[in-house]
C-alpha cells in the first residue's frame, strides 16, 4: 500500500512539476492544481496509512485511531489550496485580458532595463 | 524579564520617542519645533546626571530586558565611565546643536524634517554608547548609518549633498556589514552576546584562532566610521550636510563612534602586535595625512573635516598604541576634541551664514567686523593647535609623549617624528584659520556684509570654549572624568595626572617644534599652495564613483543575466536545485532501516490507482486540449478523495469532494474568456529537459514518500486522541483539533481564505475599470453558445435541490464535532448549493436574491471566531480555550453545547463568503463580454409560454 500512495504521489508530482514549467498561464495552473493534490497527499501519508481506523472516538471503549493530525493540517490544507489556485486563476485571468496574451515569460524586450538612477543623474 | 536601572532604557528611547514630536510642532512655529526638539534630550541629559554620581564612584549601572534569549539577544544596557562620557558628549552637544539650528536653518528648510532625524541619529548613537549587547550595539550602529544618511543629505535639492550622503551611507554600511561578521565572531568564541561577558574574555579571544578575522572585521567597521585612511574621503564629502549636522556628526558623535569602538573593545582587542601595528599605523598615516591635506583646503569645512579626520587618527593611534597611558591620553583628547572642534564648525557654519562664503580666499579682516566670532574661533582653533592654556595642548602634549617612546619596528624615531610633523601641520592649518579668516585688513568684496550674528548663534560655541579655557588652564578638574572613562577602557582603575607643565620633556620639545615649523609654513603658505595645485594627486570621489560604477555595472550584467524573465526556467532551476539539495541531504547517511510493517493492498485500490495515474498522466499527454485537462483533473481529484476514504480519512474526503467541485467550477469560468486551447510552443529539448527534471522530481518525492512511510515516528497525536473528548468535548478529533487544539492555525487560515476572496474581488474591480473591460466587450465568444441557457430542467431540479443541499449542509455543520464534518465542509457544500442556483437560473435573477454581501459574510465569519475566541480571557483562560457543555431540553435528546460551535460556525461563515465573493467576482466578468442579463429565471418559461398563446389566441 505504501507503494502505491508513494508511486501516485510521486506520478502526480512529476506531472505537476512538468505542467508547471510549461509556457502558459493555463497549464500551469493546472500543475499547481496537480502539486497540491501531491502535497496534500504526502503530509496525509505522514501519519500511518491505515484502513478502517478513522480518527472519531468510539464509544464502544477501546479502539485504535490513526493519526488525527495531519489530516487537521491536509484539511485546512486543502482549503487553502483552493483559494491560492483561485487567486492564481484570477492574475492569469486579468493578464491575459490585459494582454491579450496568457504567456507566462517576458520577453527580452519587455525585460527593460532600470532607468538609469545613478549619481551621474544628479549632475544635470 | 526586565532587571536593573529603568533610567538607562528610558534614556536610550527618548530620543526615538521624541523624534516625533518636532514634526508635529513645526506647525506651531519654528521657536516651539526647536523647543520641543530639546525637550527628550534635556529630559534624557537630566536623567544621566541623575545617575552620573554613581558611575563617577565606579559604579556600572545595568539594565536587562530579555528580548529573544533563544539567540542570546537581548535589550540590555550598561552605563560605565566610558558610556558616560560619550552620553554625556552626545546629549550635551546635542542639546546645543539644537540651538544653533534654530538660527542657523532658514526659514526655506523643511525644520521639524530636520530635527526629527537629529532625534533619530541622536538615539541611534545613544544606543551605541549604552548598548551592552553586542547584537543591540549593531542595530545601533546601523542606525547610526542611515540616520546620517537622512542628516547629510537633508538638502535634498543639491547634488553634492546626495551624493554626500549616498558616499557616507556606502562606505560606512560596508563597514558596518564587515563589523556584523566581526562581532558574530567574538560572540560564538565566548558563548555569549553580552558585551560585559566579551570584555571579561580577553586573553581567550586573543589567544582564539579566529581573533585576525574578528579583529580585522572589526576594525573595517571602525575605520570606515571614524574616517580612517584609506577610507578617510567620505567625510569631506559630507560636508555638503548643513553646518549643525557638520558640528554634530563630527565633532562629537558619528565619527567618534568609530573611535568608541575601539575604545570599548580596547580590553579584548588591544595588546596584541596586530592590533599595533594595525591600528597604530593607519592612524598614524591618517593623522599625518588629513593634516597635509587640511593646510591646502580653502572651504572652511573641508579644512575642518581634514582636521577631524586628522584627529581622529590621532586617536585611533593613541588607542593602537595598546597601553594604559595612551589610553588615558585618548580619552583626555576625546573630550578636548569635542570642545573646539564643536566650536569651530559652529564658527565655520556663522561665518558662512554672515559673509555668504567659506572660501577662505574670498575671507580675511572679519576680527574688525565680527568680533565676537573672532574671539570664539580664535580661542578654538588655538587650542586645536595645541598652544598652551588651552586644552588641546595638554592632550596633545600627551600624545606626543606617548609617541616620544613608542618604537615601530625597532625603529624608534619614525613615530615621533611622524607625530611632530603631523602636530607641525595642524598648527599651520589652525593658524591659517585664524588668520586668514579674521586676520588680514578688512576686504569690500565679501558676498553678504558680515557681522555678529544673534546672541542664539553664537550661544553655543561660546559656551564651548569655557571647558576649553577651563581645562587649558585648570585641567585637573578634568581629571575624574578622565579616570573614570579610561578605567572603562582599560578595565583598570586610573589615576591620571593632568598638568599644564611637566617640565622639559621630549614632548614639548616636540610641541616646540611644531609651533615654530607651522608657523614658518603658514608663511609660505602661498608658495606651497600653488606647488600643491599643480602637483597630481589621486581624487579619491572619481576612484569611488569608478568602483560604485563598476560594481554597479557587474551587478546590473549578473542581473540581466539571471532574471531574465523566463519563469518557466526559474522554476526549472528551483526544482533540479531542491532535487540536487534533498538528494545530498538523503544520501547523508542517517537513515534507520524500515521498521514499520507495510499495510496489505486490497484488490480495489489497484483500480483506483490505475485511473489516478491513468488520468494524471492523460493530463499531461492532452494538457493542451483545456476542457479534457480540466475534466480528467476532476478524475484525480475523486480517486484522492476515495483514496482518503479508504485510508480512513472521511474528513478529508468530505473536503477534497467539495473542494474539487467548487476548484473545477472556478476553472470552467476562467476558461470561458481563456483561449481553449495550448499552442504547442515548446521545442522537443525544452521538452526533453522539463520531462527529465519532472521525471526527476517525481521520483524523489516518490522516494522520500516511501521512505517516510515505512518509518515510525514520534508523533504528538496521542494527546489529541486522549484529550479530544474531555478536554475539547468532541469525538471528532479532526475536529476539534481543528477548532480547540490548534484553533489559532484555523483562525489564522480563515483569515488568509478571506484575505483571498477579497484580492480576487479588487483585482477583478481594476481589471473591470482598465483597459481589460474594453478588450471583454469587444470580445467574440459566442460562437457555439447554447440557445437554452437556463433549461427549464435544470432550473425546476436546483429549485428543488436546493432546500435539501442546504439541509445537508447544516447537518453536516452540525454534526462536525463529533462526527465526519464541520465548518469547512459544511460552507463548501452551502456554497455549492448556491452556486447550482447561480448556473440554473442565471446570475443576475440569483444574484437580485441575495440579501446578505459577501464581504460582509467573511467579515462576520472572522469575528465571530475572534469574538469566540477571546470570550474565552473572560473566563481567564488563553485565547480560543473552549468550553462546552451538556443541555437537555425534554423533546429533543441531550446534545452537546461547545463553544468551538461558535468557532465553527466563524469558519463556516468565512469559507462560505470567501468562496462565493471569488465566483461572484469572475462570473462578474460575464455581464462585461456583452453577455444579456437574464430577468427570467428561464429563457423558455412553458407558463408565459401559455399565456402567450392564449393572447395570441
Amino acid at each position: 500500500m505504501e507503494m502505491i500512495v508513494a508511486s501516485a504521489v510521486g506520478v502526480l508530482t512529476a506531472a505537476g512539476v512538468y505542467l508547471v514549467m510549461r509556457l502558459r498561464a493555463f497549464p500551469v495552473i493546472l500543475g499547481l492544481a496537480l502539486l497540491s493534490y501531491a502535497v496534500n497527499v504526502f503530509l496525509f501519508s505522514a501519519g500511518k496509512l491505515t484502513t478502517d481506523m478513522p480518527p472519531i472516538l468510539s464509544p464502544y471503549g477501546e479502539a485504535s485511531y490513526t493519526d488525527p493530525l495531519p489530516q487537521a493540517l491536509v484539511l485546512t490544507a486543502i482549503v487553502i489550496s483552493f483559494g491560492m489556485t483561485a487567486v492564481l486563476v484570477m492574475v492569469a485571468l486579468g493578464s491575459f485580458l490585459e494582454s491579450d496574451s496568457d504567456r507566462i515569460n517576458l520577453g527580452r524586450s519587455e525585460n527593460a532595463p532600470m532607468p538609469d538612477d545613478d549619481g551621474e543623474g544628479d549632475a544635470t | 524579564m526586565s532587571e536593573g536601572n529603568v533610567f538607562l532604557i528610558i534614556i536610550a528611547l527618548l530620543p526615538f520617542a521624541g523624534a516625533l514630536i518636532p514634526g508635529l510642532m513645526i506647525r506651531a512655529g519654528r521657536n516651539a519645533c526647536a523647543s520641543f526638539t530639546a525637550i527628550p534630550t534635556a529630559l534624557a541629559l537630566t536623567m544621566l546626571i541623575v545617575l552620573a554620581p554613581g558611575v563617577m564612584r565606579g559604579e556600572v549601572i545595568q539594565y536587562e530586558l530579555q528580548w529573544l534569549p533563544q539567540l542570546g539577544l537581548s535589550a540590555s544596557f550598561f552605563l560605565d565611565g566610558l558610556g558616560l562620557l560619550f552620553a554625556g558628549m552626545i546629549l550635551g552637544v546635542g542639546l546645543l546643536i539644537t540651538l544653533y539650528a534654530r538660527f542657523y536653518l532658514s526659514g526655506e528648510d523643511p525644520m521639524g524634517q530636520f530635527y526629527t532625524y537629529l532625534l533619530l541619529f541622536q538615539g541611534a548613537m545613544l544606543g551605541i554608547v549604552l548598548s551592552d549587547n553586542i547584537l543591540l550595539l549593531l542595530i545601533f550602529w546601523e542606525l547610526t548609518s542611515l540616520s546620517s544618511f537622512l542628516l547629510i543629505g537633508y538638502w535634498k535639492h543639491l547634488p553634492e549633498g546626495r551624493q554626500g550622503a549616498r558616499m557616507a551611507l556606502a562606505v560606512t554600511g560596508a563597514g558596518g556589514l564587515a563589523m556584523i561578521g566581526g562581532m558574530l565572531i567574538l560572540g560564538n568564541i565566548v558563548g555569549s552576546y553580552n558585551l560585559t561577558d566579551i570584555l571579561a574574555a580577553g586573553d581567550q579571544i586573543r589567544a582564539h584562532e579566529w581573533y585576525m578575522p574578528a579583529l580585522i572585521l572589526i576594525l573595517l567597521g571602525a575605520f570606515t566610521k571614524s574616517a580612517q585612511f584609506p577610507f578617510h574621503f567620505w567625510l569631506p564629502h559630507a560636508m555638503a550636510a548643513p553646518t549643525p549636522v557638520s558640528a554634530y556628526l563630527h565633532s562629537a558623535t558619528m565619527v567618534k563612534a568609530g573611535v568608541f569602538l575601539l575604545a570599548r573593545m580596547w580590553p579584548t582587542l588591544a595588546g596584541t602586535e596586530a592590533w599595533f601595528y594595525i591600528v597604530a599605523t593607519v592612524g598614524l598615516i591618517t593623522m599625518v595625512l588629513g593634516a597635509v591635506i587640511a593646510l591646502f583646503k580653502d572651504d572652511l569645512k573641508a579644512l575642518l573635516a581634514f582636521s577631524t579626520v586628522s584627529h581622529l587618527g590621532l586617536l585611533t593611534m593613541l588607542l593602537g598604541f595598546g597601553t594604559e597611558a595612551a589610553a588615558i591620553a585618548a580619552t583626555f583628547h576625546i573630550i578636548n576634541h569635542l570642545t573646539f572642534k564643536a566650536a569651530l564648525f559652529m564658527t565655520a557654519g556663522i561665518v558662512d551664514h554672515e559673509a555668504h562664503t567659506r572660501d577662505i580666499k574670498r575671507l580675511g579682516g572679519l576680527a574688525r567686523l565680527m568680533p565676537v566670532t573672532t574671539v570664539i574661533g580664535t580661542v578654538a582653533a588655538l587650542s586645536m593647535a595645541g598652544i598652551p592654556m588651552f586644552n588641546g595642548f595638554i592632550s596633545k602634549e600627551k600624545m606626543l609623549e606617548e609617541a616620544a617612546h613608542t618604537v615601530w619596528y625597532d625603529n624608534p624615531w619614525i613615530v615621533p617624528a611622524l607625530a611632530t610633523l603631523g602636530a607641525l601641520f595642524s598648527v599651520a592649518y589652525s593658524l591659517r584659520f585664524i588668520f586668514h579668516v579674521f586676520g588680514g585688513p578688512v576686504r569690500d568684496d565679501y558676498p553678504a556684509k558680515p557681522h555678529d550674528p544673534p546672541f542664539g548663534m553664537w550661544a553655543a560655541p561660546a559656551l564651548l570654549c569655557v571647558p576649553v579655557v577651563v581645562i587649558g588652564v585648570l585641567p585637573h578638574l578634568a581629571e575624574p572624568l578622565v579616570n573614570v572613562a579610561a578605567g572603562a577602557v582599560t578595565g583598570v582603575e586610573q589615576h591620571a595626572h593632568l598638568k599644564l607643565w611637566h617640565g622639559l620633556t621630549p614632548a614639548l620639545y616636540m610641541s616646540v617644534i611644531a609651533v615654530i615649523g607651522g608657523a614658518v609654513l603658514l608663511l609660505l603658505h602661498r608658495p606651497l599652495d600653488r606647488a600643491w595645485i599643480a602637483a597630481p594627486r589621486p581624487e579619491a570621489k572619481v576612484i569611488f564613483d569608478a568602483l560604485i560604477g563598476a560594481a554597479v555595472t557587474l551587478t546590473r550584467g549578473v542581473t540581466d543575466r539571471l532574471f531574465t524573465g523566463q519563469i518557466s526556467r526559474y522554476l526549472a532551476i528551483f526544482v533540479a536545485a531542491s532535487i540536487a539539495l534533498g538528494l545530498a541531504a538523503f544520501t547523508g547517511g542517517g537513515l534507520a532501516p524500515a521498521n514499520r510493517a507495510p499495510l496489505p493492498v486490497d484488490p480495489i485500490v489497484w483500480v483506483g490507482w490505475l485511473l489516478l495515474i491513468g488520468a494524471t498522466a492523460l493530463v499531461v499527454v492532452m494538457h493542451r486540449h483545456r476542457f479534457r485537462a480540466l475534466v480528467l483533473i476532476g478524475v484525480i481529484g475523486l480517486m484522492i478523495a476515495s483514496g482518503f476514504v479508504f485510508l480512513s480519512a472521511p474528513d478529508l474526503a468530505l473536503t477534497q469532494i467539495s473542494v474539487e467541485t467548487v476548484t473545477i467550477m472556478l476553472l470552467l469560468i476562467a476558461l470561458h474568456f481563456l483561449p481553449k486551447e495550448t499552442p504547442a510552443e515548446s521545442g522537443p529539448g525544452l521538452r526533453l529537459r522539463d520531462g527529465a527534471i519532472a521525471t526527476a522530481a517525481g521520483g524523489a518525492v516518490a522516494a522520500v514518500a516511501y521512505t517516510f512511510m515505512r518509518r515510525d515516528v514520534d508523533t504528538i497525536s496521542d494527546y489529541h486522541l486522549a484529550n479530544s473528548y474531555e478536554g475539547g468535548g468532541g469525538t471528532n478529533v479532526v475536529n476539534v483539533i481543528l477548532v480547540d487544539f490548534r484553533g489559532y492555525d484555523t483562525y489564522g487560515e480563515i483569515i488568509v481564505l478571506g484575505i483571498a476572496g477579497l484580492i480576487i474581488y479588487a483585482v477583478m474591480e481594476t481589471l473591470l475599470n482598465g483597459p481589460a473591460a474594453r478588450r471583454l466587450r469587444a470580445m467574440e465568444l459566442s460562437q457555439d453558445r447554447s440557445r437554452d441557457r437556463h433549461p427549464l430542467m435544470m432550473v425546476v431540479a436546483t429549485r428543488v435541490m436546493m432546500p435539501i443541499a442546504l439541509m445537508v449542509g447544516i447537518y453536516i455543520f452540525l454534526r462536525g464535532h463529533n462526527q465526519p464534518g464541520g465548518g469547512f465542509v459544511a460552507g463548501l457544500v452551502v456554497s455549492i448549493a448556491l452556486l447550482m442556483q447561480y448556473m440554473a437560473s442565471g446570475f443576475a435573477w440569483t444574484q437580485n436574491r441575495q440579501r446578505i454581501k459577501y464581504h460582509t459574510m467573511i467579515g462576520w465569519g472572522v469575528l465571530i471566531a475572534g469574538l469566540t475566541g477571546a470570550g474565552a480571557w473572560l473566563a481567564g483562560k488563553p485565547f480560543l480555550t473552549s468550553a462546552f457543555g451538556y443541555v437537555h431540553w425534554p423533546p429533543i435528546e441531550e446534545f452537546e453545547l461547545a463553544t468551538a460551535m461558535a468557532f465553527d460556525l466563524g469558519v463556516f461563515l468565512a469559507v462560505l463568503g470567501a468562496v462565493m465573493l471569488m465566483l461572484y467576482s469572475l462570473s462578474r466578468l460575464a455581464r462585461h463580454a456583452g453577455e444579456t442579463v437574464n430577468l427570467e429565471p428561464m429563457d423558455y418559461d412553458p407558463v408565459v409560454r401559455e399565456d402567450k398563446r392564449e393572447e395570441e389566441a
